[in-house]
């Protein structure tokens, strides 16, 4: 306890001198994992210095100056991240007025970009974080079509939390999307297809006598999101589950020679090999096994482990926003089903960062990466395990949220809770 | 004045409550008094029977009884259907498959107090949406046993997750939802195959957000209320004394019986009667209920007309006022950490089940979801772990009762499950190791000493009738 309390003293501190002169920090005595779950390192030195891992060595000297924090016993991982969410575009789902991530009536749904809605207060940014989640996609969840806009990547804490605004061009091509847009599978391809194929950069040749050309062209943020695609810039995230959807969405990646991510996948599964020769990924909550609808029937908890397995990067999500927090937890239980504990650990943190295109400043305690360290209590996949501390780009988040503030007022009840105790 | 057709004081005592079918007994020639009217109070009664089984022991295994207590290295009898034995060593009586537990744990099975299977079944589409009689705001005469679907997969999901018996809900559309039935997890070819013998009857009501939404928008009856909060309670009340009133008349026709009159019985109100029923203490009151200030309305109106809640559920708000939930003997059933997704849901936090342990209340982890119901070990681990994490002292023994004792009293069944304890209905689970971890799973499910699944058996892991000839057919799940 008195450690915590330390600890905590040491966050406020931190805290308040937050800003341009990050503290160096010294993490020991712990094991720590420096290449999502492989890199094993005993009674490591994990030193922080400028927001970023300065090293990681066994039994490493602390140099003058570094705040020591002390974590034998303990585990430390880079910070996790969640790869599907709409935080900081919404508080409450569903009755607390206005909900960013459902862009209902907005019709040009390419288009869309996070920074327009974000909200770095968000209490729930704070829920996830303390939890060891410190990096999260974040998108659309909803537009007038099936165009849901560019995801982003953001850090759960400090100014800028927007690390990497447009990470992805998301599309929903699933039996909904089809269903609700069309009618039908087939309207639905046929309309993303056509989409994709007017996107392609005008042949040159053509162009050259038309005098239209000197005309400015209109500014078109969708028609941005598509170069954005087409140059291979961004990459298209396209929600698709069942098995048949998915072999037309590889056939779509060859057809336009752009970079594809897989959301959802129930039935990726069952054709692994494929996705594996065409370097696609896939971004899937590990725990699904029921026959949602007839879209999904080959859902079943092995399909990360067996998607890992024939060499398909895999990352996770969580539950919903709410509980993006609980992609540790769905990483466990992708373990528990088979899938070795390394790659669940990959598949929330390096493969994340691959995916997503922000490899080079997170997803493994690299020297020179920001410095997204999280010190756990015991194995970080467990549900009983929680953090001692959270680092993120350097520095360390105090373990408040919205949540722990109303359970220490309720705690001990009074008849007042409200007034200061 | 003879007549034949006194009834036995045991079988009038509910007369104003339930259900559809009467019994209409012999008149004599010659009397001048018409029949009796008898209320069938069982019309959809269990078909249950137990899959075959023969005697097990498991041995040398880790048990927690769900008591509070536990066993190392201990033994455990399942046989006739029922806990034999339990202790440190057993004699293995002649035929029993002796199942070595080393490493492994046994638990009572766990059993949901709030769950939609069947109701909203898999797969998720239109025509499965049986769960809210939206149209009018009561709807006490709905009984959410002829929406079960007994081919949702998700039953199987449940079993693969230690579920041994779970309580169907009617959705919270409506302020009285309709009457819930508790099941054993086991396959059936029709609903009544899965009823729990009995099990007594409960009924759903939800406070707050949903109601009022559902109607308040007038898109779905405009002519009806509640537009507001206090339109719920008042709709309650009313319903409440339409239930006193019709109680009464059945009372009157009961005693005016008895007098020798000539008396027809009152027009049969199947909303009124489910509503009666809960007013004589016969169907247990289970109320969808975020906010504290709505749970402590409720313990007022609860209070007016002399009945009794046995559980909240959902219930985020129950750290608040875990010390009132006590006093009134109330149980709330909640999840471990969902919250936020609406607006009487935002104030949810991870250490609510602990909090309201720790005021001595009554705490029930419950799923509400298809998903949810597979892990409740998982939810009971997490809010162990929160609990100790801010000081609170709980034993991995005396959690488990957040997934079985507590369940079990508050649906009315903690007479035959939720302990081990011999003569108990041998309904537990063999865990692949320590339930709290994330990493364990259930070997084996066992209902009234029957494996209905087993992890290591596909003969043992059921497949639905909607599964045959799909993808995923027989698939590890």
């Amino acid at each position: 306890m008195s450690k915590m309390k330390k600890l905590m003293g040491a966050s406020l501190v931190a805290l308040m001198t937050a800003g341009v002169n990050a503290e160096d920090i010294a993490i020991t005595g712990g094991t720590a994992f420096t290449d999502g779950g492989k890199g094993k390192v005993e009674n490591a030195t994990v030193l922080i210095h400028d927001g970023k891992i300065q090293s990681v060595s066994a039994g490493g000297e602390v140099p003058a100056g570094y705040r020591t924090v002390a974590a034998d016993g303990k585990w430390v991982t880079v910070g996790f991240m969640v790869s599907g969410t709409t935080l900081g575009l919404m508080e409450v789902s569903l009755s607390g007025n206005i909900n960013d991530s459902r862009a209902s009536k907005t019709a040009n749904g390419k288009g869309l970009e996070v920074g327009y809605a974000f909200n770095p207060a968000s209490t729930l940014i704070p829920n996830t974080r303390i939890e060891g989640v410190t990096r999260a996609v974040t998108g659309f969840a909803g537009s007038k079509d099936m165009w849901l806009g560019q995801s982003a990547v953001i850090a759960l804490a400090g100014d800028d939390m927007i690390v990497a605004p447009h990470v992805a061009l998301s599309v929903d091509m699933d039996e909904g999307a089809a269903n609700s847009n069309f009618g039908s599978r087939a309207g639905l391809w046929d309309a993303v297809i056509t989409t994709l194929e007017n996107a392609r950069p005008a042949d040159e040749e053509a162009g050259k006598d038309d005098d239209k050309k000197a005309k400015k062209p209109k500014y078109d943020s969708g028609k941005a999101a598509l170069d954005r695609v087409m140059k291979g810039e961004m990459p298209l995230l396209v929600e698709v589950e069942r098995k048949a959807d998915i072999l037309q969405t590889i056939a779509l990646k060859k057809r336009f020679g752009i970079d594809v991510i897989i959301t959802s996948g129930a039935e990726a599964w069952m054709v692994a090999d494929e996705l594996a020769a065409a370097g696609i990924p896939v971004v899937m909550d590990p725990t699904r096994d029921l026959p949602e609808d007839f879209d999904s029937l080959g859902n079943t908890g092995a399909a990360a482990a067996r998607l890992h397995a024939a060499g398909v990067k895999v990352a996770f999500v969580g539950p919903d926003t709410h509980n993006a927090r609980l992609v540790v937890q769905n990483a466990g239980n992708a373990v528990a089903m088979g899938m070795p504990w390394d790659a669940a650990v990959d598949a929330i943190s390096k493969n994340p960062a691959e995916i997503f295109g922000v490899a080079d400043s997170y997803g493994t305690l690299t020297p020179g990466k920001d410095a997204d360290v999280v010190v756990w209590d015991g194995d970080p996949l467990e549900v009983m395990s929680s953090p001692d501390a959270v680092f993120i780009r350097g520095e360390e988040v105090p373990l408040v949220s919205r949540q722990t503030k109303l359970r220490d007022r309720y705690k001990d009840i009074t008849r007042a809770p409200a007034y200061r105790k | 004045m003879t007549k034949v057709s006194r009834q036995p004081s045991w079988l009038r005592s509910g007369l104003a409550v339930t259900a559809i079918g009467i019994m209409l007994s012999a008149c004599q020639p010659g009397g001048e008094q018409g029949d009796h009217v008898e209320i069938n109070k069982d019309p959809f009664p269990s078909s249950y029977t137990p899959l075959t089984s023969k005697p097990t022991l498991i041995t040398n295994v880790t048990i927690l009884d769900g008591k509070g207590g536990r066993i190392d290295g201990g033994s455990i009898l399942l046989q006739d259907g029922d806990i034999k034995a339990v202790g440190q060593s057993i004699e293995a009586p002649a035929g029993a498959e002796v199942i070595d537990g080393a490493g492994r744990w046994v638990t009572p099975g766990i059993i949901d107090t709030h769950s939609h299977l069947g109701v909203y079944p898999s797969p998720g589409v239109q025509s499965h949406s049986d769960g809210n009689e939206v149209g009018e705001p009561v709807t006490a005469d709905a009984w959410v046993e002829h929406s079960n679907w007994p081919q949702d997969p998700g039953y199987v999901r449940a079993a693969a997750g230690g579920i041994t018996a779970l309580q169907l809900l009617p959705g919270s559309a409506n302020l009285v939802g309709g009457r819930s039935v508790t099941l054993k997890n086991v396959p059936g070819r029709v609903a009544q195959d899965m009823k729990f013998p009995g099990a007594p009857y409960g009924m759903k009501m939800a406070c707050g957000e949903n109601p009022k939404r559902v109607y308040g928008n007038g898109k779905n009856s405009p002519e009806f209320r509640p537009h507001t909060r206090m339109g719920n309670v008042a709709g309650y009340r009313q319903a409440w004394a339409d239930a006193q009133d019709y109680q009464r008349a059945w009372d009157k026709y009961e005693r005016d019986y008895q007098a020798g009159k000539d008396v027809l019985p009152p027009k049969r109100d199947l909303n009124l009667e489910t509503l009666a029923g809960v007013l004589n203490g016969e169907i247990l009151v289970h109320m969808h209920c975020y906010r504290a200030d709505d749970m402590g309305t409720m313990l007022d109106v609860m209070k007016e007309f002399g009945y009794k809640i046995t559980s909240f559920h959902h219930a985020v708000e129950a750290y608040k006022i875990a010390d009132r939930l006590a006093e009134d003997g109330v149980c709330s059933s909640m999840w471990a950490d969902w919250y936020g997704f609406k607006m009487e849901a935002y104030d949810g936090i991870r250490e609510n089940i602990p909090l309201v342990e720790k005021a001595g209340a009554c705490a029930i982890v419950h799923s509400d979801s298809d998903m949810g119901i597979q892990r409740l070990n998982q939810e009971a681990a997490k809010a162990l772990a929160d609990g100790r994490k801010i000081g609170i002292d709980i034993s991995k023994e005396e959690a488990w009762k957040w997934l079985s004792l507590n369940p079990a009293k508050a649906l009315g069944i903690a007479d035959k499950v939720g302990t081990i304890e011999v003569g108990k209905d041998a309904d537990i689970v063999l865990w692949s190791g320590d339930p709290y971890s994330v990493y364990t799973k259930a070997d084996k499910t066992f209902v009234d000493g029957a494996v209905v699944f087993d992890r290591h058996d596909k003969s043992r892991q059921p497949v639905m009738d909607f599964e045959l000839g799909q993808p995923g057919e027989g698939d590890v799940k």
